[in-house]
């Protein structure tokens, strides 16, 4: 007896879908604002601040990038109560998200500064700007348009991960897909069905961010 | 209830790294053996070929690695085969590993010069022969470091095969959390344990690939 696919099985949980959807892409703008803004400070300390922040930060990247998100998803959601510090579900999976991104953004906003001309920098010097203003005004926006498809990869690496949040019980797609295949049994259909979602998702957000970069940093990249 | 000890912990977890390492061993060479054969097919001649790989790594890049792993654990039963939680990982990091290792390899290979095609096709060589003896002997020096460098990715990803069951390094942490309530040591313990795996690849890939810039 062979078996028969049945996705007519998942149309009553359209609203469902919608909600966990709606739920990941939450997640993930929140940690990729809050994670694009701390590497933007990230990356300056590195490239420019004091010696120890420096090796700090440094320290931070290595350890992030050579520890898988779940592990770490867990040290925040399990082990940091230990101290004292108890989260929600969902406000644990956006601080490990955030702690995640900003790791990898900020070495690709590193990358970016460098990439900046040193003539850049001695131009705005010479028209008397204060270091505030040149980073702000002159290095920073170069700097980011000539990193921007890489920190929406990044971005879109991130919303994709997200999907093991569902393990500390934070409602989104993937724990969407989890209660429906529980109740119905059509495991394979359910987890099908969610993985294209997850796939429209990315395309969508990778196209949207796009248009975005080419509206805000247009012609900048040095 | 039994007493851990801190070595107790730090014994049980060291075991479990050994089936970390097993299973990403496994998949680099499974997703080795992947990508050399759709390398093959993403730099043929073949417009075809190219388009079918394109899409392999579309859908292998742009989805969940967990996704995978739960259709693979969820859809072989129904094609008929029995599938452990140790069979579902091997296989759907193989696919994973070898979505990524044809791109990071495609791009070596494109970065032999294109002479190299042409002088080995005056010499009479067919398109595997092309590639064998002469393309991929060149395009390796290049292949080592950014190799090295998904290793960390692959090491890292193994970490999802808890979630189906598989009783590697985070599985391992789980149980001993539920038995012992003392999470922060044990998940402080495993991330150092995945850093102490994970740093030497990653350093091992930067002074590769300072040395190839250098050569």
């Amino acid at each position: 007896m062979g078996y028969e696919l049945d996705f007519a099985a998942l149309l009553q949980y359209v609203s469902l879908f919608l909600e966990g959807a709606a739920v990941t892409l939450g997640l993930t703008a929140v940690a990729a604002a809050c994670g694009i803004a701390l590497s933007i400070a990230g990356a300056a300390t590195a490239s420019g601040g004091l010696a120890w922040a420096r090796r700090l930060i440094a320290a931070y990247v290595e350890l992030i990038r050579n520890t898988p998100f779940i592990v770490q998803m867990f040290f925040v959601y399990f082990g940091l109560p230990s101290l004292g510090l108890r989260l929600s579900a969902g406000a644990a999976a956006v601080l490990a998200m955030t702690i995640n991104l900003t790791a990898y953004a900020i070495e690709i906003v590193r990358a970016g500064i460098e990439a900046v001309p040193l003539g850049q920098r001695e131009a705005a010097l010479a028209f008397g700007l204060s270091p505030t203003l040149i980073f702000a005004l002159i290095v920073l926006p170069q700097a980011l348009a000539n990193v921007y498809p890489a920190l929406v990869s990044q971005i879109v690496i991130t919303m994709l991960e997200s999907a093991v949040v569902s393990q500390i019980a934070v409602v989104d797609l993937t724990h969407v897909a989890d209660f429906i295949q529980s109740r119905n049994f059509r495991a394979f259909e359910t987890y099908l069905v969610i993985t294209v979602v997850y796939l429209v998702l990315a395309v969508l957000l990778r196209r949207l961010l796009a248009r975005c970069g080419r509206r805000l940093l247009a012609g900048r990249a040095a | 209830m039994i007493e851990f000890t801190l070595w107790d912990l730090v014994r049980n977890l060291l075991l479990a790294a050994r089936w970390t390492l097993l299973l990403s061993a496994i998949a680099f060479a499974g997703g080795g053996i992947g990508g050399l054969a759709l390398l093959v097919l993403r730099v043929s001649r073949n417009a075809a070929a190219r388009e079918a790989v394109k899409l392999y790594i579309e859908l292998f890049q742009g989805t969940p690695l967990l996704m995978q792993l739960f259709l693979v654990f969820f859809g072989l039963p129904l094609l008929g085969v029995e599938v452990s939680p140790w069979l579902a990982a091997t296989v759907s990091l193989s696919l994973y590993a070898s979505a990524y290792l044809v791109e990071i390899w495609r791009g070596c290979v494109e970065s032999v010069p294109l002479g190299q095609w042409d002088a080995s096709a005056s010499l009479g060589m067919r398109y595997l022969a092309q590639l064998r003896l002469v393309i991929l002997p060149q395009a390796l020096r290049l292949a080592v470091p950014p190799t090295v460098g998904f290793l960390v990715q692959l090491v890292k990803s193994t970490a999802l095969a808890s979630i189906i069951g598989y009783s590697e390094l985070t599985k391992t942490a789980q149980i001993l959390t539920n038995a012992t309530f003392r999470p922060f040591v044990i998940y402080a313990l495993v991330a150092l344990i995945y850093f102490a795996l994970c740093y030497p690849l990653t350093a091992a890939a930067r002074l590769l690939e300072r040395r190839l810039a250098a050569a």
